[in-house]
């Protein structure tokens, strides 16, 4: 059976044959995985499958499979964020994203690796080792949802579910040649994915192609009453699918090409922007003087929430347990063994710009920040439709690289994370290579108008084929 | 004349109240009705802080708080937000509390109660809504505990806090206080004081106009009382020795009625706050006129109408409006027919001491009957029938019943455990009012049997009447009135 298959190649497949032997291919390519991409493969996909063949399903998805990242509960299968602190911790719960999914008759093949509590720009700093990229083995799948994005590249899954709270799932997109989108703060739900920083992260799905990212955006985008922060913005994602960008005005913010980039991704943004004008869209240089601030901010506002959400992590009612001689100390030894070295380093951090004395110096004026930069995206997107950039100023990076430097590792999610600080949709889209590994462009819209992000990710697929090179050392 | 405050004591209150008349937890779908269940049965992900579970609060909450602001004349916040206080404790499943910081719902408002020196306002700080922790039960006592067990059952229940200014000038009006507040929350129709930790209490005291010192998590308005009174004491022996008060926290034992040091001012955690990302800010003034609408008469109010209405006494209106339950009963047996004013003195002064006197507290009233609990047992129930206390006031008015008789009717029914009216029970026990005749014939066999104490009474010993009067009420058994007993037997001797 043909790896790498859309969404609709699969229900035409599943109509010729079966969604069990559909879901069962996908196994058996797990099965011979060279990248440690899953970290639980389900025992019940098959069974899943079987159940929507014998009973018939009319959902979107009927039998379609999705692998989905470890931070998003499924009822039955361990949640562990990448940690060994939840270790043995199975929610009894569905994400609200899963229980669209399930609605509309997905089969859920397994959970993916992450960064630890999506923690990192690389995926190396799971409790279960990294995961490989598949166009290079040697480098990282990029982070946090690295899991996601390279089972998606190695056709182990037709597309999948990561998180981005600062570019977790457009990162890893962009190393592993995938499409991967950041949809608007709201658009979709967050009940039962583990919260890293809240008010920056959102559910964002990842695949081969613009269409299938759509199809997924269909299912799972929508105001939920449990997620105080969603909104309903009926949008309809597969509606905006049109092979046009006539007219369109794209705006080029400088700032985001900035010291260090590499000159193979800024010709490669630049030869996409081009490819645009040629197909009749218009561009300009637009100015956002407060990005260079964003990722102070975004890393002061990420750890301040994060050292209050892990707080619960003690041991008490669930996961990993340290026996201590008193809660305290029992607290205390679980959280020093249950958590990796950057969570620690996180948690310490945001801790201390939370604290009486350093609360106004670092947390508030990351907020006041925030608003700069949020500002900075208002102001150009009242002049341009979209805004282009590349996903990452670098291609992926070798595993062992950049892990002992936290500094530089923050670094590349310099042109990721202002989108997180914003709230505004964002997509990474495959549009070139050097040396043999993936560039991605990042196109930014309005708030809620996903529909001209997708119009100009899918217009540009149209008219390219970076999206249908496959990476060679897992084919 | 104005109370002087000769020690220049200040105390301000911390009243945590659970907002238990709630049908629903402050940020989860989970029932409040969980006092009477297992462990960890009112639970679900969001008050477990389960992974990935996100609080959505409850709007009637949000409601209540108003109407508590609107009743405390508060100001009422246009926008108001939500905070997590952060620190680790096993009762606290998230590791923060979700409160509210510096956006309070409800900003200044006042509560007039009787002062030392009559009316005496104590100022409203603000009120706030948060959500309770869970709740740690000790196996075997504190000290010696083996181990402890967490029921989340209590957590995410819907509190309000209220702050109060250092404005009381002594434990009895921090209980008056307290009584009052109680009060106007069960008006309101959003608390029921009688479940078990309805209502906490952090008591701040300073002497000498000095520095306070904070008395934290006391669970009855007696204790509160006894706290401040301990701590007051303890304050001024301290100046008295020549020493400092520092600024701590303390806690209070009510076993031995004493206050512990508990931490300093130094050692004063840092909670770390910053708004709640997962709720939005929320703008409520729209929503205040329709919540206007819907505030009931409250204590003071009802008081004023009271006394004019029934024509009674302010004490009298005073103690049957201290209970929305009883006010309502109150005006139950007026609704009758019955005079009012009799009613009052049966419902305020007899039924209340003898409701007192058992440590029985009102818990229930549903328009015919007022239903009782044991203070210290909820276990012990009771009730008493609006008609039962109409036959009653009757049968007193119209001279069928001596009051001794009346009161020991109510009495039967408190402790009785069978249903009666009060005329069975008079009938039962024979304490119709006895006839004239029946009276004067006591005093005559009396007189006829006492020779020597009739003797004394007519040599002047005026105690010896007291002793025939008592002889013919022992021949009556009780139901004679004294009054009249007494007259007939000074007409018969020196008539
Ligand atoms: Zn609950």
């Amino acid at each position: 059976m043909a790896k790498w298959m859309s969404v609709a190649q699969i229900k035409e497949k599943i109509g010729e044959s079966s969604a069990e032997e559909v879901t069962a291919s996908y196994l058996e390519v797990i099965g011979k995985s060279k990248i440690n991409g899953y970290v639980t493969v389900s025992d019940k996909a098959l069974e899943q499958a079987k159940k929507i063949d014998v009973e018939g399903h009319d959902g979107p998805l009927a039998g379609v499979p999705i692998a989905i990242k470890d931070n998003i509960s499924v009822v039955g299968l361990p949640n562990s964020c990448g940690s060994k602190i939840l270790e043995g911790y199975v929610p009894p719960f569905n994400a609200h994203v899963i229980e669209k999914l399930l609605a509309a008759g997905a089969v859920v093949l397994g959970k993916t690796n992450m960064d630890e509590f999506a923690m990192g720009s690389s995926t190396e700093t799971s409790h279960f080792g990294p995961t490989a990229n598949p166009w290079d083995l040697e480098r990282v799948p990029g982070g946090s949802s690295g899991g996601s994005a390279a089972v998606v590249a190695a056709g182990e899954a037709p597309f999948a579910l990561g998180s981005d709270t600062g570019g977790s799932v457009r990162c890893p997109a962009a190393f592993c040649g995938v499409v991967g989108l950041k949809p608007t703060y709201g658009a979709v739900s967050r009940y039962g994915v583990v919260a890293y920083a809240n008010s920056l992260e959102q559910v964002g799905p990842l695949a081969n192609n613009v269409e299938d990212i759509a199809v997924l955006m269909d299912v799972i985008a929508g105001y939920d009453r449990k997620d105080s922060t969603s909104i309903d913005s009926k949008t309809e994602y597969r509606k905006a699918l049109v092979d046009d960008v006539k007219g369109l005005k794209i705006g080029i913010p400088q700032e985001f090409f900035g010291e260090g980039i590499h000159p193979d991704v800024e010709k490669a943004v630049w030869n996409a922007i081009h490819k645009y004008e040629s197909l009749g869209a218009t561009w300009k240089e637009v100015s956002m003087p407060n990005i260079k601030y964003a990722l102070a901010s975004y890393y002061i506002i990420a750890m301040s929430e994060a050292s209050s959400n892990l707080a619960r992590f003690d041991g008490t009612r669930y996961g990993f347990r340290e026996s201590g001689e008193n809660w305290h100390t029992m607290v205390s030894k679980t959280r020093a063994e249950g958590f990796g070295t950057e969570v620690k380093r996180r948690i310490l951090l945001g801790t201390y710009a939370l604290s009486a004395g350093y609360h106004d110096k670092y947390y508030l004026k990351a907020l006041k920040v925030r608003t700069l930069v949020k500002q900075d995206f208002d102001k150009a997107l009242s002049a341009v439709d979209l805004l282009m950039a590349p996903t990452m100023p670098n291609p992926a990076f070798r595993i062992g690289e950049k892990i002992e430097d936290p500094l530089t590792l923050y670094l590349s999610d310099v042109n990721t994370c202002p989108i997180n600080l914003a709230g505004v949709p964002s997509i990474s889209v495959p549009c070139g290579f050097t040396d043999g590994l993936p560039i991605g462009l990042q196109i930014m819209g309005k708030p809620f108008d996903e529909p001209t992000v997708l119009r100009a990710a899918y217009t540009f697929e149209q008219n390219t084929d970076y999206h249908i090179k496959r990476p060679p050392e897992v084919a | 004349m104005a109370y002087e405050n000769p020690d220049g004591i200040r105390i301000g209150l911390e009243i945590h109240v659970q907002l238990n008349k709630l049908k629903t937890k402050m940020f989860c779908g989970c029932s409040t009705d969980y006092h009477n269940a297992a462990p960890n049965t009112h639970t679900c992900p969001v008050c477990l802080g389960l992974p990935g579970a996100l609080p959505v609060l409850n709007k009637k909450a949000v409601e209540a708080a108003i109407k508590v602001g609107l009743a405390l004349e508060g100001e009422i916040a246009e926008e108001t937000q939500f905070h997590r206080k952060n620190y680790f404790y096993p009762d606290l499943p998230k590791g923060f509390q979700v409160t509210q910081y510096d956006y309070p719902i409800v900003g200044k408002g006042k509560v007039v109660i009787e002062g030392e020196d009559g009316e005496h306002v104590v100022g409203i700080t603000r009120a706030h809504l948060e959500e309770d922790p869970g709740k740690l039960v000790h196996i075997g006592s504190i000290e010696k505990s083996k181990g402890v067990l967490i029921d989340y059952n209590r957590s995410g229940m819907p509190l309000i806090e209220t702050v109060t200014e250092p404005d009381m000038r002594s434990p009895k009006e921090a209980r008056r206080f307290l009584d009052k507040f109680r009060n106007i929350l069960e008006y309101l129709d959003v608390f029921d004081g009688n479940l078990e930790g309805a209502m906490r209490v952090d008591a701040n005291v300073s002497v000498y106009w000095g520095t306070r010192v904070e008395v934290k998590n006391i669970s009855s308005h007696k204790g509160v009382e006894r706290a401040l009174l301990y701590e007051i004491m303890r304050q001024k022996n301290v100046i008295r020795r020549g020493g400092k008060i520092t600024q701590e926290t303390r806690h209070f034992d009510e076993g031995r009625g004493v206050t512990i040091s508990m931490r300093t001012k130094e050692e004063a955690e840092d909670y770390r706050y910053f708004r709640e990302p997962d709720l939005m800010p929320m703008r409520v003034t729209g929503w205040i006129p329709a919540i206007k609408e819907t505030l009931p008469e409250l204590p003071d109010a009802k008081r004023a109408r009271f006394i004019e209405q029934y024509s009674i006494t302010d004490m009298h209106a005073r103690a049957l409006t201290s209970k929305i339950m009883l006010a309502d009963f109150y005006e139950g047996v007026c609704a009758k027919g019955v005079d009012p004013k009799t009613a009052a003195t049966w419902a305020a002064d007899v039924f209340l001491g003898e409701l007192n006197y058992r440590d029985l507290a009102i818990s229930s009233y549903d328009g015919k009957t007022i239903g009782f609990i044991h203070a210290k047992d909820p276990a012990v129930e009771n009730s008493f029938k609006v008609s039962d206390m109409v036959e009653l006031v009757t049968l007193f008015a119209e001279g069928k019943v001596s009051d001794r008789a009346a009161v020991e009717v109510i009495r039967i029914i408190l402790d009785g455990t069978e249903e009666k009216t009060p005329s069975q029970i008079i009938e039962e026990k024979g304490l119709f009012k006895a006839e004239d005749d029946l009276v004067t014939r006591a005093v005559a066999e009396t007189i006829a049997e006492n020779t020597a104490a009739v003797q004394d009474y007519i040599g002047g010993a005026e105690k010896s009447l007291n002793f025939l009067v008592g002889q013919v009420m022992k021949k009556t058994k009780g139901t004679a009135d004294a009054k009249t007993a007494r007259e007939l037997i000074v007409k018969e001797l020196k008539g």
